[in-house]
């Protein structure tokens, strides 16, 4: 396999600069280790567009926040990826926290985030009735909001495929070497030659990195754990809520996701395995008694799932983001920590922007930047959805019985370009499987659209690819 | 939109009982809606015996069981459609479902009875740390992939929970010859019945472990073992008591959650205890003309319990389609000292019958003594040898009591010292 361009990594990141690449005359492939795309950090973090206030005025990650920020509601639209402008609140409980949300508005200023206030208790209380009776005031971010992570991904390789783009998936690269003035990239699917290289590989972008000599990215993994909270609790949150950055840490967030459930998170425990996302008991302790801090209605009773996400920290506390200095066809994007999810948008264009610098291409005659709005039963009216079972009856069988997700829904995401693969590949793209009884009814039902649809028996079906297998052999 | 007398909302054992009761009574036009592809609920799933000895006085097995009823069922002119989900129920009693064969169904219906039966709680209520790997599920689930798809979802088995599907599946697993390692139990007493305990574990050599709980689940892609240890007096993991066991599969059995969206939706009011509908001695919910029965409205253990129950609220269905409303004078039922919860929750005053409270214990009790009071007055007291909170209990409160308890009076229910 031959590639103009090979993108290494198919996180938010990479399926973002693969979508902007796809729209060009050269040839670009998406290279996954994983059964899917969305496996690393963007699966599990906090979903949360940041206003852009955060980061340090004049790096990296400041200017591609507020980028980002600024194109997220209209990539999303093209998309069809829900997102909400639900604007988010650092909460201060002290004089001292006062001060912080202070400066914390002054470097927004700086950083050039628009539409910043700082409000007074009373105000933070009428719009967030259930935020704790020892706020003292708070800094509002109305530009931020909230999206759904691995639905960007999703839809973003959908559309980089549908424009020609290759999504290759348990391709794993091992080494690089070069030849003839190419990129081989050894892969766990073989060989792949590609004349650039575009490093989004997360967690790993270090290693590869190191893989064409070029040490430089350096990495901390940092685990952060959450508590999922079933939709009945999502009334305590509207807009995203913080705690004031201190000397003990960033506190925890509580807010509410695009589908209406709370989440609350996340812990921030340094850990030398970078793919461990193993929750531990400590932090989930840690994030409920920093929630309650903020609303003190949060309760555990709601709770419906926890998880855990690894951050990559880079030492030089900055994206980097840019050219190799050791291989001269080869672009890192690494240390993509928070926001990066928020800067996503803004990575792309930047990266797009530097490649087309070095590579010539055009325009394809014809491209697409939308994704056809996947078929949602839950959110159709009664004759919409009259007419949509007549066209085809299987969106009249609903598997999922929580999220009422129909049979039709999950055939549409098997066959969708980039499509599912395994269990959770279904459930992050029609949500089967993510409502309170998480998937105890519809599991089985889900492996059996999958084989059917696959030609596969049930018991090749695995939960999420490698030996993450549901069920063994025919009983007896 | 089609027109029926009565919407049952379920076709497990409680909505078959409860339609089969309604048109004995002379319910004209009765429809079963029922999700999954055939009658008879979870039923179908639970090919070991134990069902019926009370109401039918045999041992049946599950799919036996259900099987009389389906039978009858399809003796009458109910109608049923099964794959068919039901996903609203307005204000006025109009039922909106969809299958793949009619597509969207509306049904303006006079009386609805709920028995959409319950669901398993998952993983994430418990909050156990650890990896999201796959082997870990219901056991429930498991409990399908072995009777119903016919395959093994594990070799080895560490099973947390001690509820009846729990203890079932122990005995279920050792059969087909997996490895079952241990049955860990939070509580310091199984929530699963006795004679489970014997004939699925003692008798296959499962140890049972109470007071203690799986606190860490471990494995990359397939869970590879977890790890257990022992809890306090406040259910809490004690420090060092923590033990590694390998096991490709964790199956949870830690309790059963009514299935009360649909009810919530359409304005019925539950019991913060049972999670269930709040109903009165015919089991009507709040909302005129909407009855609930079966484990819809109260986790049973034994599925005699169901039918019996369901039985009353499909007489109770038939008695407000010809008129019968209750809209007078009541008396209210607490649980109080011991007693978790009451169902019913109110008896209308007026009552034509002897009403049984149905209750569960909170904890294990031996030697007490069970007191229904009203006031000061004492209406019954009865010595009791043990009660479980796996076991639900029952108590008789005749007609002519209730009619002369003062209207909104309540009636007590507790354990006291013997
Ligand atoms: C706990 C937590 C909370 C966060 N909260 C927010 C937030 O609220 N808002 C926000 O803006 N940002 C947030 N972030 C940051 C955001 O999640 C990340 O910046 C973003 O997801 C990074 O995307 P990525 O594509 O760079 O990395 P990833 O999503 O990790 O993608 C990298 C991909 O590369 C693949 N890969 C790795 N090595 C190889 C190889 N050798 N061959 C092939 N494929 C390979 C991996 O399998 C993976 O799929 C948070 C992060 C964490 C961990």
């Amino acid at each position: 396999m031959k590639y103009g361009v090979a993108v290494i990594g198919g996180g938010v990141v990479g399926a973002l600069i693969c979508r902007a690449l796809s729209k060009y005359d050269i040839s670009v492939a998406l290279l996954e280790k994983a059964n899917d795309v969305a496996m690393g950090a963007t699966k599990a973090n906090s979903a949360i567009v940041h206003g852009g206030f955060d980061a340090k005025t004049g790096t990296l990650k400041a200017k591609l926040n507020v980028r980002g920020t600024e194109l997220m509601p209209e990539v999303c639209k093209q998309l069809n990826v829900p997102y909400r402008n639900n604007g988010s609140m650092v909460l201060a409980f002290s004089d001292s926290e006062a001060q912080t949300v202070k400066q914390l508005y002054q470097r927004g200023v700086d950083n050039g985030v628009p539409k910043l206030e700082i409000i007074d208790a009373e105000r933070v209380h009428e719009l967030e009735p259930y935020v704790s009776d020892e706020v003292k005031c708070a800094l509002l971010s109305n530009t931020a909001g909230i999206v759904c992570p691995y639905e960007l991904t999703i839809a973003a390789t959908e559309n980089a495929v549908t424009n020609g783009a290759d999504f290759l998936r348990n391709c794993e690269v091992k080494a690089i070497r070069q030849e003839n003035g190419a990129y081989i990239l050894e892969t766990t699917l073989g060989e792949i030659e590609a004349a650039f290289v575009i490093n989004a590989a997360g967690n790993h972008s270090d290693e590869v990195s190191a893989m064409v000599g070029d040490d430089s990215v350096k990495l901390v993994s940092r685990r952060g754990d959450y508590y999922l909270l079933d939709k009945s609790f999502g009334y305590l949150a509207d807009h995203t809520l913080f705690q004031c950055p201190n000397e003990m840490g960033k506190g925890a967030l509580v807010t509410p996701t695009v589908d209406g459930n709370l989440l609350i998170g996340p812990s921030a425990v340094d850990q030398d395995d970078k793919d461990c996302t193993d929750t531990e008991a400590e932090g989930l302790d840690f994030v409920i008694s920093k929630a309650f801090k903020s609303v003190p209605a949060v309760n555990l009773r709601g709770a419906i799932t926890s998880f855990a996400g690894i951050r990559s920290h880079p030492t030089t506390d900055d994206f980097i983001i840019g050219w190799s200095e050791k291989s001269e066809h080869f672009i890192n994007v690494a240390g993509i920590e928070s926001p990066g999810l928020s800067a996503a948008p803004a990575i792309a264009e930047y990266v797009e922007k530097i490649l087309l610098g070095k590579l010539e291409c055009s325009l394809k005659e014809s491209y697409t930047l939308s994704r056809p709005a996947p078929v949602r039963f839950r959110h159709m009216t009664k004759s919409e959805r009259e007419a949509l079972i007549k066209k085809n009856s299987a969106y009249g069988r609903i598997i999922c019985r929580c999220e009422t997700i129909t049979e039709g829904e999950i055939i549409d995401a098997i066959k969708a370009p980039a499509g599912a693969r395994d269990v959770d590949g279904v459930k992050r793209r029609t949500r089967a499987g993510m409502g309170r009884c998480q998937g105890g009814f519809c599991g089985s039902k889900v492996v059996e659209i999958l084989a059917r649809e696959l030609g596969v028996d049930k018991n090749e079906i695995t939960k999420f690819g490698g030996e993450s297998k549901i069920i063994y052999e025919r009983t007896k | 939109m089609l027109n029926y007398d009565l919407v049952v909302i379920g076709g497990g054992p409680a909505g078959m009982a409860a339609a089969l009761r309604a048109h004995e009574k002379g319910v004209k036009k009765i429809i079963i809606l029922e999700r999954a592809d055939s009658l008879g609920g979870i039923l179908e799933q639970c090919i070991h015996t134990g069902f019926g000895l009370h109401y039918f006085g045999e041992e049946l097995s599950g799919p036996e069981y259900a099987g009389r009823f389906i039978t009858q069922v399809y003796d009458t002119d109910i109608d049923v459609k099964v794959d068919t989900m039901v996903l609203d129920i307005s204000d006025d009693n109009v039922v909106t479902a969809c299958n793949n064969f009619d597509g969207l169904l509306t049904i303006k219906a006079t009386a609805v009875v709920l028995a959409m039966g319950c669901r398993e709680r998952p993983r994430g209520a418990l909050s156990i740390a650890g990896s999201r790997c796959s082997g870990i599920m219901t056991a429930g689930t498991a409990q399908k992939y072995v009777n119903i798809d016919g395959y093994m979802p594990g070799k080895t088995v560490v099973i947390l929970g001690s509820g009846d599907i729990g203890l079932i599946m122990a005995r279920r697993m050792t059969l087909e010859g997996a490895k079952v390692k241990a049955v860990c139990e939070l509580m310091p007493y199984s929530g699963g019945l006795t004679r489970n305990i014997v004939q699925c574990l003692e008798d296959f050599g499962i140890p049972l472990r109470l007071s203690c709980t799986v606190v860490k689940t471990h494995g990359k892609d397939r869970l590879e073992g977890v790890t257990v240890a022992n809890v306090d007096e406040h259910l809490k993991p004690i420090p060092g008591t923590e033990e590694y066991i390998p096991c490709d599969t964790l199956m949870l059995s830690v309790g059963l959650i009514p299935e009360n969206e649909l009810s919530k939706n359409a304005g019925v009011e539950l019991d913060r205890i049972t999670n269930g509908p709040s109903v009165d001695e015919y089991r009507q919910t709040v909302k005129p003309g909407v009855f609930a029965c079966g484990n819809v409205l109260q986790v049973h253990d034994l599925v005699d319990y169901v039918t019996e129950e369901s039985q009353i609220a499909g007489e109770g269905a038939a008695r407000y389609i010809e008129g019968e409303r209750a809209d007078g004078e009541k008396v209210y039922t607490e649980g109080t000292n011991g007693v978790r919860y009451i169902v019913p929750q109110r008896i209308n005053k007026n009552t034509d019958k002897d009403v049984k409270l149905y209750f569960r214990v909170g904890q294990v009790f031996r030697n007490v003594k069970l007191t229904v009071k009203c006031g000061d007055e004492v209406i019954l007291s009865r010595p009791k040898k043990k009660m479980t909170p796996g076991e639900m209990e029952n108590v008789l409160i005749k007609t002519d009591v209730i009619k002369r308890l003062p209207a909104d009076s309540k009636i007590t229910v507790s354990v006291e010292e013997a």
